[in-house]
């Protein structure tokens, strides 16, 4: 046995280098200037790039970064996201509203809302985390019995947690003469978000009014980047590693140590805490919840998200995230109408949205399996594969 | 009388009507190395994965280090210092073989979820020393790959030498090995059989192996259980073993031991 002695100096490889400072830095960059951009070029604002778009952009950023961790991450596929946009969203229409007009006079901490209203009247910076919390919870409850399950059935009772609990909050008018939700006529108006802790700079007024949607930009981009934050250093260290561990082999992590329960459970909870925090910005943003908007679509578009950017790379994620929101809020309407004046036809782009979608995304399993920015773990790992898939075509001709 | 490590008594397990372990007791006294042996389909895996707690077996007890083992999860299993390699390599493919060592350090390591969000100066310290210990444990282990390269790209040898040094990195205070030279030359055989020793050794531990390869069972092991069909039906040392009536026929049939007088 010839002894290696010499320890190889192994040169970073590029791709770590776009993966640690060009993607982050040009996340960065461009989403702290999307603003000044998109206000300063009329054909963006009118049409092609409205910033009421770019907000629900980085909303969806948020719940993809969120999902991502349950399913890019864990490697659990969960198909009732938007269990988790729920509870985010009715915990903001709770806690931010004149709802529980019972409480009069109302509580109010720090609230926007005018002094004299009923209700639970608190900041939305303390909402927040309540929201986050609350979404933690439901995911870790509703977890704990279905985690046990293997991938295909935990999809499938995922799936049942998302159609159930919308439905609980459609018909939850009156459970037992408590109104929990107010049914479909949901909860509006929703107080704005308070500003007052930066307000004294000048920067921003006392809160964010409806048109604002510049300050309501850079209020869901700092919860993304917070979020980038949380999911790179949770990746990095030692529950990411039992992430991973467990979405490779679950029966060898179990036996390295790993807890498997509680290891998926934390996964549910942080991925579910972003949704929560997505939800009470979505609700707020939007100023009141209407029941219709959790449906089952939302959990499959999310994914889409994910897989489309590229599971478990944060910032395929972010780019998937943007581009099928993009899609789905601008791009589909703006192209059509572009193909129409051009043409002189009169097709609804809109109506075609999912034949489009359902074949962007068959393309992409043919060829760009891993997503639009793969994680470098895939993108290394499959490569080696498909060299040994050639070899062994090679070997045996057809 | 010396200390025992782990005392497993009157372990049956049985799939439906199938006995895959009959009524063995078993005994491993600290700091020794013993095998289990047997031929293909003895029981002799099963007989690890109840050690382990991936079965749950339907008669008797285990004790590890005077803690039952019955009841507890593997990974609680895993903690108290019982680790183990498998007779089919199970490395996290996609994950570098630092990481995989890592990731057996994970009862080990305190860091919580705020403490690496946050980033803290403890977490810090902690997942730096954990990659320097998963270096030398890599180091230790003779894995000749790079640590940064992912499990499923090194050499065969080395995902089994990585398996030992993952094992190790759980701080076991006994070391499970199913068929660890399953697949190896002779040489590299040969170095094994020394490096169980150097691991019992320098790391104070003690060693359990399945074995296929003759050669290494009697050339490493202080005591050796033969199992068949799911029975105990030998136990003692290498010589013994070599000259036990049962075992010989169990491995090559009656004839071999009547003369060829059928």
């Amino acid at each position: 046995m010839a002894a290696v002695t010499a320890t190889p100096v192994k040169a970073t490889p590029p791709r770590r280098l776009i993966g640690k400072y060009v993607q982050p830095a040009a996340f960065l960059i461009v989403g702290l200037l999307v603003p000044t951009i998109v206000t300063n070029v009329p054909a963006f604002e009118d049409r092609w790039l409205p910033l009421t778009t770019m907000v629900l952009c980085a909303i969806f950023v948020l719940f993809t970064l969120g999902l991502n961790i349950v399913v890019g991450y864990a490697g659990l596929l969960d198909l009732g996201y938007v269990a988790f946009f729920l509870f985010g969203a009715y915990t903001a229409a709770w806690l931010m509203s004149d709802f529980f007009f019972q409480i009069d006079p109302g509580i109010h901490i720090w609230s926007a809302a005018v002094p004299t209203a009923p209700g639970i009247n608190i900041s939305f910076w303390i909402v927040l985390p309540i929201a986050a919390l609350v979404a933690a919870i439901a995911g870790v409850i509703i977890g704990a019995p279905t985690l046990r399950l293997k991938s295909d059935y935990l999809a499938l009772v995922t799936l049942g947690f998302g159609e159930i609990l919308p439905q609980v909050f459609r018909n939850g008018e009156s459970i037992k003469g408590f109104n929990l939700s107010n049914g479909t006529k949901g909860i509006a108006p929703v107080n704005a978000i308070d500003m007052y802790w930066l307000s004294w700079t000048g920067v921003v007024d006392d809160k964010i009014n409806v048109f604002d949607y510049t300050t309501r930009y850079y209020v869901i981009f700092a919860l993304c980047l917070l979020f980038v934050l949380v999911s790179i250093r949770l990746r990095d260290g030692k529950l990411g590693r039992a992430w991973l561990a467990i979405r490779e082999d679950e029966l060898a992590a179990s036996l390295m140590g790993v807890p498997l329960m509680r290891t998926k459970l934390w996964a549910y909870g942080v991925g579910a805490a972003a949704g929560g925090i997505g939800g009470a910005f979505y609700c707020v943003s939007l100023g009141g919840v209407n029941v219709d908007t959790f449906n089952f679509q939302f959990s499959v578009i999310v994914l889409c998200m994910v897989i489309l950017g590229g599971m478990a790379n944060v910032y395929g994620c972010i780019l998937g995230a943007v581009i099928l929101t993009w899609v789905n809020y601008t791009g589909m309407k703006e192209i059509g109408n572009a193909i129409n004046n051009t043409f002189g036809t009169t097709i609804e782009m809109p109506h075609y949205q999912f034949l489009i979608f359902g074949f962007v995304l068959v393309l992409m399993m043919l060829f760009r399996r891993d997503g639009i920015l793969p994680a470098a773990r895939q993108k290394q790992s499959r490569a080696v594969d498909e060299q040994i898939e050639k070899i062994g075509t090679e070997e045996v001709p057809a | 009388m010396t200390e025992l490590l782990l005392d497993a008594n009157q372990i049956r397990v049985e799939f439906g009507g199938l006995v895959a372990v009959n009524d063995v007791d078993f005994t491993i006294p600290v700091g020794s190395i013993v095998a289990l042996i047997g031929p293909n389909g003895a029981g002799k895996t099963t007989f690890f994965n109840v050690l382990t707690g991936l079965y749950k077996p339907t008669a008797g007890t285990v004790m590890f280090d005077g803690k039952a083992v019955a009841g507890r999860a593997p990974h609680q299993i895993a903690a108290l210092g019982l680790a183990r390699t498998f007779q089919n390599i199970r490395l996290f493919g996609t994950m570098t073989a630092a990481e995989n060592v890592m990731v057996a350090m994970h009862p080990h390591l305190k860091g919580g979820l705020w403490q690496t969000i946050l980033g803290t100066p403890g977490q810090r310290r902690e997942e730096h020393e954990a990659r320097d210990t998963a270096r030398e444990l890599i180091d230790f282990c003779g894995v000749r790959g790079d640590s940064d390269e992912f499990a499923k790209n090194l050499s065969y040898g080395d995902q089994r030498r990585l398996e030992v040094a993952r094992a190790l990195a759980l701080r076991p205070k006994l070391l499970l090995l199913d068929e660890p030279t399953a697949g190896m030359n002779p040489q590299e055989s040969d170095d094994f059989i020394a490096f169980v020793r150097r691991v019992r050794d320098e790391k104070n531990l003690t060693v359990l192996l399945i074995e296929h390869d003759m050669k290494v069972v009697m050339g490493v092991s202080e005591r050796i259980t033969v199992l068949e069909y799911g029975s105990k039906i030998a136990e003692g040392t290498g010589d013994q073993i070599r000259t036990n009536e049962r075992v010989v026929e169990a491995y090559l049939g009656k004839a071999a031991t009547t003369g060829a007088s059928t």
